[in-house]
């Protein structure tokens, strides 16, 4: 079940990623609809970080090509936004709230220059946006998971974007930020922006999102939750009765394709 | 007077190393301070026999290419070579530190160096090593000038790209979406590191280099809240053991290379001690006022 969709914001072409020459991803070919809140989802090492970090330019491709906004990334890097797993910096970096916030402003103002005071009121607001007002000058070392975690929300926020990754957001959050993080996003998604989001949680994606990507390696799903989210893609994906039957078939597929891409 | 200048030079470099070191400490980079600025040797033995002179910008170019190819060296190794971090340091900067020992000694006719002269230095000949100009003019200790020269260009580097030496030591990957590289930061940064340690090691000797890159930042990292706040602090522990350092070697009348990098630890330790205590305090206080 891969839908494919006329005008979309993100188009991923025969992609293939591989490190150290082993392939982790193999000819995803996947379109995403302009506004939609897509759910990333797979097993443990099924590549699905990978395939954000390939399609933000990250990671070096070894085939395909990837438009966004249908055009090459470079061209559109100030409508792209980025929240990495939170695990991904020293959080005892002695910085605050509100200068990671700022970071987020970076990209827009150009070499040597400085943030002004608009960048400061965006980055204020962006803030109270995801509740962390009374924590803008609190060191970032002092902050709980869920608060860094919103932290970090901010700061894509304060890019201004058009098109939102997002990797693992609800990991390690308290149940609260986790629904204010929703909350966000929906109405984020209301306002057009694109949100795609890596994610683990089977249960809540049905609610979460409007459209699914279910990856393992392959692509194996990507359309609406309705039609994406059933128990057969997710059986194909995350194994189960069907595995053997499957491997055997992906299996075939590989032996199919040519080998400058292995 | 001699003394006062001593003093200057020596907090001009503490400052530069200071200011630097931050960086180095933040990225968890602190030992390729140490390696840059042992690997250099082979560059300022190379530069010594093409030019055929000592005079600071051939050293610099000579020992600045090294020093980037060391950088280049250990991040090769580490990333294809798939080394850990910290062997591929270790055997960068000993194979060529080692290298230049046997330049020196193959050319040692030649060669009006010696290793010993670019680990220790020898700040106590800042005074008597004077610029003097075509026309005769005295223009008061050469090292004095380099060192000045040196601290400004490290602050302007620093004040003209905080923001992206912030982000991409922060988040290189976030710096990386947004469109700011942080491999070319990072190289900047081990370039400015080289051209500091270059710089300095006439004066101050390597070993008091490698002191003054991490000890300085290391306390300050114990105190600071922000990236700014430590590197005032950083400049401020780095002025401290400069004219600490210079106070006890002339009280015991010692190395004062040596007498620095002393009082660099003991700073260190003073803090970590009175940050350490403070938390045991805090911690059983608010267990105390928890039952």
């Amino acid at each position: 079940m891969i839908q494919q969709v006329e005008n979309p914001i993100l188009e991923v072409h025969d992609l293939t990623v591989s490190y150290d020459s082993k392939p982790v991803l193999w000819n995803v070919d996947l379109t995403i609809p302009e506004g939609a809140l897509v759910g990333i989802m797979g097993p443990n090492g099924a590549g699905k970080s990978t395939l954000i970090k390939a399609i933000m330019g990250l990671l070096p491709l070894s085939s395909g090509y990837v438009k966004l906004f249908e055009q090459p990334l470079d061209t559109i890097r100030q409508r792209i936004s980025y929240v990495p797993q939170k695990e991904s910096v020293d959080w005892d970096f002695p910085t605050t709230v509100l200068d990671v916030v700022m970071m987020g402003r970076y990209g827009k103002l150009g070499l040597f220059k400085r943030p002004s005071k608009h960048d400061k009121e965006v980055a204020l607001q962006c803030i109270e946006q995801v509740g962390m007002s009374d924590y803008i000058h609190r060191q970032i070392s002092q902050l709980s998971g869920g608060q860094q975690q919103r932290a970090f929300l901010a700061r894509a926020l304060a890019q201004e974007a058009d098109l939102y990754f997002m990797d693992e957001p609800f990991a390690g959050v308290d149940a609260a930020t986790e629904r204010a993080v929703i909350s966000l996003l929906r109405e984020m998604s209301t306002a057009g922006k694109t949100i795609i989001v890596v994610h683990h949680d089977l249960q809540s994606a049905q609610h979460y999102f409007d459209w699914v990507v279910l990856l393992n390696m392959h692509l194996v799903a990507s359309g609406p939750t309705k039609d994406a989210l059933t128990e057969s893609l997710l059986e194909k994906t995350y194994g189960g009765k069907l595995t053997l039957l499957s491997e055997i078939g992906e299996q075939m597929r590989k032996t199919n394709l040519p080998k400058d891409i292995r | 007077m001699n003394d006062l200048l001593i003093i200057i030079t020596a907090s001009l470099v503490a400052a530069s190393c200071g200011l630097l070191g931050v960086f180095l400490v933040l990225r968890k980079m602190a030992m390729v301070g140490d390696a840059i600025s042992h690997a250099v040797l082979p560059g300022i033995v190379l530069a010594f026999l093409f030019s055929g002179s000592r005079d600071s910008i051939s050293m610099v170019l000579g020992a600045g290419l090294l020093g980037v190819l060391t950088t280049l060296l250990i991040e090769f190794l580490h990333k294809k070579g798939r080394l850990q971090a910290d062997a591929s340091i270790g055997v960068t900067f000993t194979w060529l530190f080692a290298l230049g020992v046997i330049l020196i000694s193959v050319f040692a006719g030649q060669v009006d160096l010696d290793q010993d002269c670019v680990l220790y230095g020898e700040i106590a000949y800042v005074p008597i090593d004077l610029w003097i100009t075509d026309s005769g003019i005295n223009m008061g200790p050469r090292v004095l000038y380099i060192a000045a020269i040196n601290l400004l260009l490290v602050i302007i580097f620093i004040i003209l790209g905080f923001k992206e030496l912030k982000l991409t030591t922060f988040d290189p990957q976030f710096a990386g979406i947004v469109g700011i590289s942080a491999t070319t930061w990072n190289y900047l940064l081990m370039g400015m590191v080289s051209y500091t340690t270059v710089s300095s090691f006439e004066a101050v000797g390597a070993i008091l280099v490698v002191a003054l890159l991490v000890a300085p930042p290391a306390t300050a990292y114990l105190l600071s809240k922000s990236l700014k706040n430590m590197l005032l602090l950083s400049l401020l522990f780095g002025l401290l053991t400069a004219i600490l350092g210079y106070a006890l070697a002339w009280q015991i009348e010692g190395s004062i290379a040596g007498a620095m990098a002393t009082v660099a630890g003991v700073i260190f330790s003073f803090v970590f001690f009175v940050q350490w205590t403070k938390r045991i305090f805090a911690k059983s206080y608010s267990k105390k006022s928890l039952t």
